[in-house]
C-alpha cells in the first residue's frame, strides 16, 4: 500500500485559484444534498461551524462530541484573538501580508496555496461572526478594535475581551443549535469516536461509544468530517483540556490517512508554570499580555533568588528586546519559548525550580496607569492571582512556555480531504496552514476559514462523485470495526493491573518533554523511541480501570486516549528524529547557528512529511508532498 | 494538609446514592480543588475501587464542564471561581469538606457528581441564536455599535453554561443563564429582529425543562463564576413582557423537548 | 392580546412573575395609603371617626372600586405565589445534604410564610374591624371605639403585631423584587431599590403597629 499525495493545488494565479477552484468544483444540486449524510465528529470551531454550515446548505449531519455540550470544546479556551486583514488600521495590512506573515511565521513548511486562501477568506470570518451576535470589542465610534499579535507588525486581531475563543465558539455552537432545533443535524453529546470505517475505499462512517451507557454503535454517511483538535496533550502537562486527544485522527491514521509533520508541535511562551508534581495542566496567560508586558530575568545567577523588586534594572536581562530589537517581546512563539528556555537552562530561571521568567507590567503600569491595564487584561490578572496567589499589578508575573498546539496533523490536500477518500480533516485536526509554527490568534481564524467556507465549498465536489447508495451498518466494514472496538474495550477491562491511565500518561509526557520538547537532539529521540515501546508495554500489563465498560467510567475513557497517545508519540518522534533541520517549533540542536538561531535545510527538507501507517511493529513509510515556494522568497526568518 | 471528604457517590441515574466518606492525605495547598480529587482518584484506582466521577475539562475555568456544590457552595467558597481554579489554600488542614452534584430534576444525576444538563442546549435551541446563514453577513464595521452596548452584551455573553446559578438558586430556576442569553442578543443590533421570539421562546423552553422560578434570592449573581448580574433577568422580563403584550395570533412559539 | 396569548402569559413562571410584581406594587400603594389614613387615629375620634365616614358612606363607590381592585390584585397574588411554589418545589425533587446560603435576606426567604400568614390576617382583620363579626363590641360608625376595644384584648394586639412584622419582611424583599422585576434600567440601580423597599418595609409596619401599641400601653384608653 503506497499512498500517492495529490495536493490538487489549482493551477493559476495565487491571488485567483481559490475563486477558480470554487467555480471548478462540481456542484450538488439543492434538492439532492438532502440525500448525503456527513457525520462531522468534534464540536469545536471548525467542527461546529461546519456542521452548521453543511445543515444550512442542505445536507444531514450528526454531529458528535466528547464532552456533555457542543460548547465545551477546547476552542473555548483560547483568548487572545482572531486574525483577518481587514486593514481597519490603516497600517499597511492586507491579504497579502497576512499570507506572507503566515508563511515566514511557519518558517516555510506550509503550502502557498492554502494559506493565501486563508488570509482571503479572513475577512469573511470576522463579517460572520459580528452578524451572529459575537460582542467584539469596540472603539468609542462603534467600529471594531483591534490589537496586535506575536509575529505581526500590524494591528489584525480582533478580539473580545479575554475570551475569543468563547465569544466565537458561542456563535458557532448558536448556529448548530439553531440547525439542531430545524432537524437537519442530530446532535451526540458524550459520544467518543473511537474509529473510522472504510467500505470500498472510502470513508462511509464511525464507530462510537456512548460514554454515559458504554454502547458501541455504528453509523454510516456519505462522508466523514474529523475536527477533533489536537495532540499537545501527548505531553501531558499542556496547556489543552484534560480531555484533548489524538484517538480520532489516530485511528484514521491506522485506516490508512497519512499523518502530516506530527513533530511540528508548538510550545507556547506564556503559561504559568508548573508549581507542583500533581500539576494536572498548565494555564496560558494570553500572548496579548506581551504587548504591554515586559520580559526579563537577572543578568546575574546570584540574583535569582531576590524579590523582583530588590533587582535593580541595571542587572535585568530584558533578553528578548536585547536579541530581536525590532520584534522584541512581540516575537512569535517558537523564539520567544526558546529564549525563555535558553536563560533558564543558563541558571537564570526565576521561581521554584528556576523554570520562569519574568513579565512586567510595571512599565506600562507607570505609563498608562493601573486603569488601563486593568482593562486591557483585568481577566487574564484575576486568573493568574488566582491559580499563583501572587498580584501581577505589584509583582511581576511569572511564566514559562507549556506545550499548546499541533501545527502537525492528517495530511489534506486542497480541498482538505485526506489521503482516505471521504475523509475529510478541518482545524487543528488537519496538518494545514501553519507550516512549522502557529502565529497569535490564527488558530481561531484557521478553524473557523475550514468550517464556515472552505469544507462546506469543497464537501460537494467529492459527495457530487458519491452517490447515495443503501449503505447500512450490517456492512461487513462496519461489523469488523465495530468488534474490533468492542475487542480493544474489553482487552483495555482485562488487565487488571495496578497503575492508573494518569500514572502513565505523565510518564509518556515526561518522556515527550525532556526528548521531544523545546530542543531536540537525536540521541534523546533514540532514548525516546526505546522508552516509549517499553512503556507502552507496561501499559498493557499493568492498566488497571475499576469498573465496567458499560457505564459512565472515566478511567476507561483516559485509557483507550493513553493507549493512543503510547503509540502516537513514537510517530512524534520518528517524525523528529527524521527531520534534519530545525524550524518553526521543532528545534534540533545539532542544526543551529552560531548565536543559537534556527538553521533550516531548504535543499532537503523543503517538504510535508506525509507518515504511512504499515501495521503493528512495523515503521511508518515516509511519503513526501515537496513545497514549492513561488509566490514567496525562502529566506532566513529573521525578528532581529 | 489532610482535609476528610464526604462525597455524593451514586452508581447510575437511577440508583440509590449516598454521601461516602474519604481522607485525603498530602494534600498542598496549591493543588487545585479537582487536582486535590485526582489524588484520592488515583489512590482508589490503585486499591481496585471505583473513582469518583466528576465533568471536567478546560480547567481553566472557560469550558463551564466542572460544577459541584463544595460545603453548600456551588463551585466552593471562593467568588467569581469555578471548581476547576478552586485551590486548596482556601481551605484548612482538618477541614471536613462536603461534595455534592448540582441538583434539579432539570439536572438528572448520571453519576456521582456527573449530571446532565441537556436542558440547557435546549433552551438555546429555542431560540439562543442569531440567523444569519453562513455567507450571509455584511461587513463587520456596517453597523456601528456603541462601545456601551458591546461591553454590556459581553458581560452577559461571558455565561460559561456551567449551571451554577441553578444549583445555588433554592427554586432551582434557570431565569440568570436564560436571561443572559436573551440579554446579550438584545443588546445587540444583530439581536433585533428576532428578539421578541426569542424571548417567548426561551422562557417557554425554560419553563418545559421543569426549572423554578425565579424569587430574586440573588443567589445565582453570588453563584455565577463570571459575576453575571440579575439585572439581566429584568431584562427578559421586560423582553417577555413586551414580547407577550404585542404578540401576533398564532405566532408560532418554538419549544422542544 | 388575545386569550390564548393571555393563557400563555400567564401559564409561563415569568408572566406569572410579572404579575406577582404588579399585583403586589398594587398592595404596596394600598397599604401605604391605609397606614397614613390609620394615622389620624392620633388625631382624636371625631376625625377619625369623620374619616372612617366618608370611606364608609360618602365615596361608597369608589371604596368598592377599591376593595374590588385589591380583592382581584390579592387572588391573582396568592394564586401565581402558590403556583409558583409548588413549581420550584417539584424543581428539586432530591434537596441537598448541605446548602449554606450565600447572599439571600432572611425576608427573601420567610416570603412563603410570611405571606402564608398575612393570608389568615387579611380575613380575620376584615371581620374584625370592617364587618365587625369577630368584635366584641362594635358599634357601626364609631372607628374609633371600636378599634381601641378590639386592642385592648392582649392576644388579638399581639396577632396584629406579628401581622406587622411578616409585613415588614414582606414588602422588604416584595418591594424589592418588584422594583427589581420591572425593572430595567442598567447598569443597575439596585441601592436606590433597596433603600426604597427598606423605608416601605420600615415606615409602613411601624405606622401601623402604632394603633395597637399605643392601645395595649395604655396610651390610648
Amino acid at each position: 500500500m503506497t499512498i500517492k499525495l495529490d495536493a490538487r493545488i489549482p493551477a493559476g494565479p495565487l491571488a485567483e485559484k481559490w475563486d477558480k477552484h470554487r467555480f471548478e468544483m462540481k456542484l450538488v444540486n439543492p434538492a439532492n444534498k438532502r440525500k448525503y449524510h456527513v457525520i462531522v465528529v468534534g464540536s469545536g470551531l471548525a467542527g461546529a461551524s461546519a456542521s452548521a454550515s453543511l445543515s444550512e446548505l442542505g445536507y444531514r449531519v450528526s454531529c458528535f462530541c466528547f464532552q456533555d455540550s457542543p460548547r465545551r470544546a477546547h476552542s473555548i479556551a483560547a483568548q487572545g484573538g482572531i486574525n483577518a486583514a481587514k486593514n481597519y488600521q490603516n497600517d499597511g495590512d492586507s491579504v497579502w501580508r497576512l499570507f506572507y506573515d503566515t508563511v515566514k511565521g511557519g518558517d516555510f513548511r506550509a503550502r502557498e496555496a492554502n494559506v493565501y486562501r486563508l488570509a482571503q477568506v479572513s475577512v469573511n470570518i470576522i463579517d460572520q461572526c459580528v452578524a451572529q451576535g459575537v460582542p467584539f470589542a469596540r472603539e468609542y465610534g462603534g467600529l471594531l478594535a483591534t490589537r496586535s499579535f506575536g509575529g505581526a507588525q500590524v494591528s489584525r486581531s480582533f478580539y473580545a475581551r479575554g475570551q475569543t475563543g468563547q465569544q466565537l465558539l458561542l456563535g458557532a455552537y448558536q448556529a448548530l443549535e439553531k440547525e439542531i432545533v430545524r432537524g437537519s443535524v442530530t446532535m451526540y453529546e458524550r459520544h467518543e469516536m473511537l474509529d473510522v470505517v472504510i467500505v470500498d475505499g472510502r470513508a462511509r462512517g464511525i464507530i462510537t461509544r456512548d460514554l454515559v451507557t458504554g454502547e458501541v454503535a455504528a453509523h454510516v454517511a456519505d462522508s466523514v468530517v474529523l475536527g477533533t483538535g489536537g495532540y499537545a496533550n501527548v505531553f501531558y502537562l499542556s496547556t489543552n483540556a484534560k480531555g484533548c486527544n489524538v484517538t480520532a485522527t489516530y485511528r484514521a491514521y491506522k485506516k490508512g490517512a497519512a499523518f502530516g509533520n506530527p513533530c511540528f508541535t508548538q510550545i507556547h511562551p506564556t503559561c504559568i508554570p508548573v508549581a507542583g508534581e500533581h500539576q494536572s495542566k498548565l494555564t496560558l496567560m494570553s500572548e496579548s499580555l506581551r504587548n504591554d508586558g515586559r520580559v526579563w530575568v537577572p543578568k546575574k545567577k546570584e540574583d535569582c533568588g531576590k524579590k523582583p523588586g530588590e533587582i535593580a534594572e541595571q542587572d535585568r536581562d530584558y533578553y528578548l528586546e536585547r536579541k530581536y530589537p525590532s520584534f522584541g517581546n512581540l516575537s512569535p512563539r517558537d523564539i520567544a519559548s526558546r529564549a525563555a528556555k535558553e536563560v533558564c537552562d543558563e541558571g537564570r530561571g526565576v521561581g521554584p525550580g528556576g523554570r520562569g521568567v519574568y513579565l512586567d507590567f510595571a512599565d506600562p503600569i507607570a505609563r498608562l496607569g493601573e486603569q488601563t491595564i486593568r482593562e486591557r487584561y483585568g481577566n487574564l490578572f484575576e486568573m493568574y492571582q488566582r491559580i499563583t496567589d501572587e498580584d501581577p499589578y505589584k509583582q511581576p508575573m511569572r511564566i514559562y512556555p507549556a506545550a499548546h498546539y499541533a501545527m502537525g496533523g492528517l495530511w489534506v490536500d486542497y480541498n482538505l480531504m485526506s489521503t482516505i477518500p471521504g475523509l475529510h480533516v478541518v482545524g487543528e485536526a488537519n496538518f494545514s496552514d501553519h507550516g512549522a509554527n502557529r502565529l497569535g490568534a490564527s488558530a481561531l481564524m484557521q478553524g473557523l476559514a475550514d468550517g464556515y467556507f472552505v469544507l462546506p465549498a469543497t464537501i460537494g465536489d467529492y459527495l457530487a462523485t458519491a452517490k447515495p447508495d443503501t449503505l447500512t451498518a450490517d456492512h461487513p466494514a462496519f461489523r469488523e470495526a465495530l468488534d474490533g472496538v468492542q475487542a480493544r474495550t474489553a482487552r483495555l477491562l482485562a488487565v487488571g493491573g495496578k497503575r492508573s491511565a494518569d500514572s502513565f500518561h505523565k510518564e509518556l509526557g515526561h518522556i515527550m518533554w525532556e526528548k521531544c520538547g523545546m530542543a531536540r537532539n537525536a540521541a534523546g529521540l533514540r532514548q525516546a523511541l526505546e522508552a516509549i515501546p517499553k512503556l507502552r508495554e507496561e501499559f498493557w500489563r499493568d492498566i488497571a480501570i475499576p469498573g465496567t465498560g458499560a457505564e459512565l467510567n472515566q478511567s476507561l475513557e483516559k485509557a483507550g486516549r493513553v493507549a493512543d497517545f503510547l503509540e502516537f508519540a513514537e510517530l512524534v518522534c520518528t517524525d523528529a528524529l527524521h527531520r534534519e533541520e530545525s524550524c518553526g517549533g521543532h528545534f534540533r540542536e545539532e542544526h543551529q547557528t552560531a548565536d543559537g538561531e534556527a538553521k533550516r535545510d531548504d535543499a532537503n527538507f523543503a517538504y510535508v512529511a506525509a507518515w504511512e501507517y504499515a501495521g503493528d511493529g512495523r515503521a511508518p513509510v515516509l511519503n513526501k508532498e515537496p513545497l514549492e515556494f513561488e509566490n514567496i522568497h525562502l529566506s532566513t526568518r529573521s525578528y532581529k | 494538609m489532610k482535609v476528610v471528604l464526604h462525597v455524593w457517590r451514586q452508581a447510575g441515574p437511577s440508583a440509590a446514592g449516598s454521601l461516602v466518606d474519604y481522607e485525603a492525605n498530602d494534600i498542598s495547598p496549591e493543588m487545585s480543588f479537582l487536582e486535590m480529587l485526582d489524588v484520592v482518584n488515583e489512590r482508589l484506582i490503585v486499591r481496585g475501587e471505583v473513582p469518583i466521577a466528576f465533568d471536567h475539562d478546560c480547567r481553566e475555568g472557560i469550558c463551564g464542564s466542572c460544577g459541584m456544590m463544595i460545603n453548600g457552595a456551588a463551585h466552593g467558597p471562593m467568588k467569581l471561581t469555578t471548581a476547576c481554579q478552586l485551590h486548596m489554600r482556601s481551605f484548612k488542614d482538618g477541614d471536613e469538606i462536603w461534595i455534592e452534584p448540582w441538583r434539579a430534576k432539570a439536572f438528572p444525576v448520571i453519576k456521582d457528581l456527573v449530571v446532565d444538563r441537556g436542558a440547557f442546549d435546549r433552551i438555546i435551541q429555542a431560540g439562543g441564536f442569531v440567523s444569519a446563514p453562513t455567507g450571509s453577513a455584511q461587513d463587520g464595521n456596517a453597523i456601528p455599535i456603541a462601545k456601551q452596548a458591546a461591553d454590556e452584551a459581553m458581560d452577559a455573553a461571558a455565561c460559561i453554561g456551567c449551571g451554577a446559578c441553578v444549583a445555588a438558586c433554592p427554586n432551582a430556576s434557570a431565569s440568570l443563564f436564560t436571561a443572559a442569553k436573551i440579554t446579550h442578543l438584545g443588546d445587540l443590533p444583530q439581536g433585533q429582529p428576532e428578539r421578541m421570539r426569542r424571548a417567548l421562546a426561551m422562557v417557554h423552553q425554560m419553563d418545559i425543562e421543569t426549572f423554578g422560578s425565579c424569587t430574586l434570592f440573588g443567589e445565582c449573581q453570588e453563584a455565577c463564576p463570571k459575576g453575571i448580574s440579575i439585572d439581566t433577568i429584568a431584562r427578559m422580563n421586560w423582553d417577555y413582557l413586551f414580547a407577550a403584550a404585542t404578540e401576533r395570533q398564532g405566532a408560532e412559539v418554538g419549544g422542544t423537548g | 392580546m388575545e386569550r390564548s396569548g393571555l393563557r400563555r402569559f400567564w401559564d409561563s413562571s415569568v408572566g406569572k412573575k410579572i404579575v406577582m410584581g404588579a399585583t403586589g406594587l398594587i398592595l404596596v400603594a394600598f397599604v401605604i395609603g391605609h397606614m397614613a389614613g390609620n394615622l389620624q387615629f392620633f388625631s382624636g375620634p371625631a376625625r377619625f371617626n369623620a374619616y372612617s365616614h366618608l370611606l364608609q358612606v360618602d365615596v361608597i363607590e369608589l371604596t368598592w372600586l377599591l376593595r374590588v381592585t385589591l380583592l382581584a390584585s390579592v387572588v391573582l397574588h396568592v394564586i401565581a405565589a402558590y403556583q409558583l411554589t409548588m413549581q420550584n418545589r417539584a424543581a428539586r425533587p432530591a434537596d441537598y445534604v448541605r446548602r449554606e446560603p450565600q447572599v439571600s435576606t432572611y425576608a427573601a426567604r420567610t416570603m412563603r410564610w410570611g405571606g402564608v400568614y398575612l393570608l389568615l390576617f387579611i380575613p380575620y382583620h376584615l371581620l374584625h374591624f370592617t364587618t365587625g363579626t369577630l368584635h366584641p363590641a362594635f358599634v357601626r360608625g364609631e372607628a374609633y371605639g371600636n378599634v381601641v376595644i378590639g386592642f385592648q384584648t392582649m392576644w388579638v394586639a399581639l396577632f396584629y403585631l406579628g401581622a406587622m412584622a411578616f409585613l415588614a419582611l414582606h414588602l422588604y424583599h416584595g418591594a424589592w423584587a418588584a422594583f427589581r422585576t420591572l425593572g430595567i434600567a442598567r447598569p443597575s440601580n439596585d441601592p436606590l431599590h433597596r433603600r426604597l423597599a427598606l423605608a416601605i418595609a420600615v415606615i409602613v409596619p411601624a405606622g401601623f403597629s402604632l394603633l395597637p401599641l399605643s392601645v395595649m400601653l395604655g396610651f390610648i384608653r
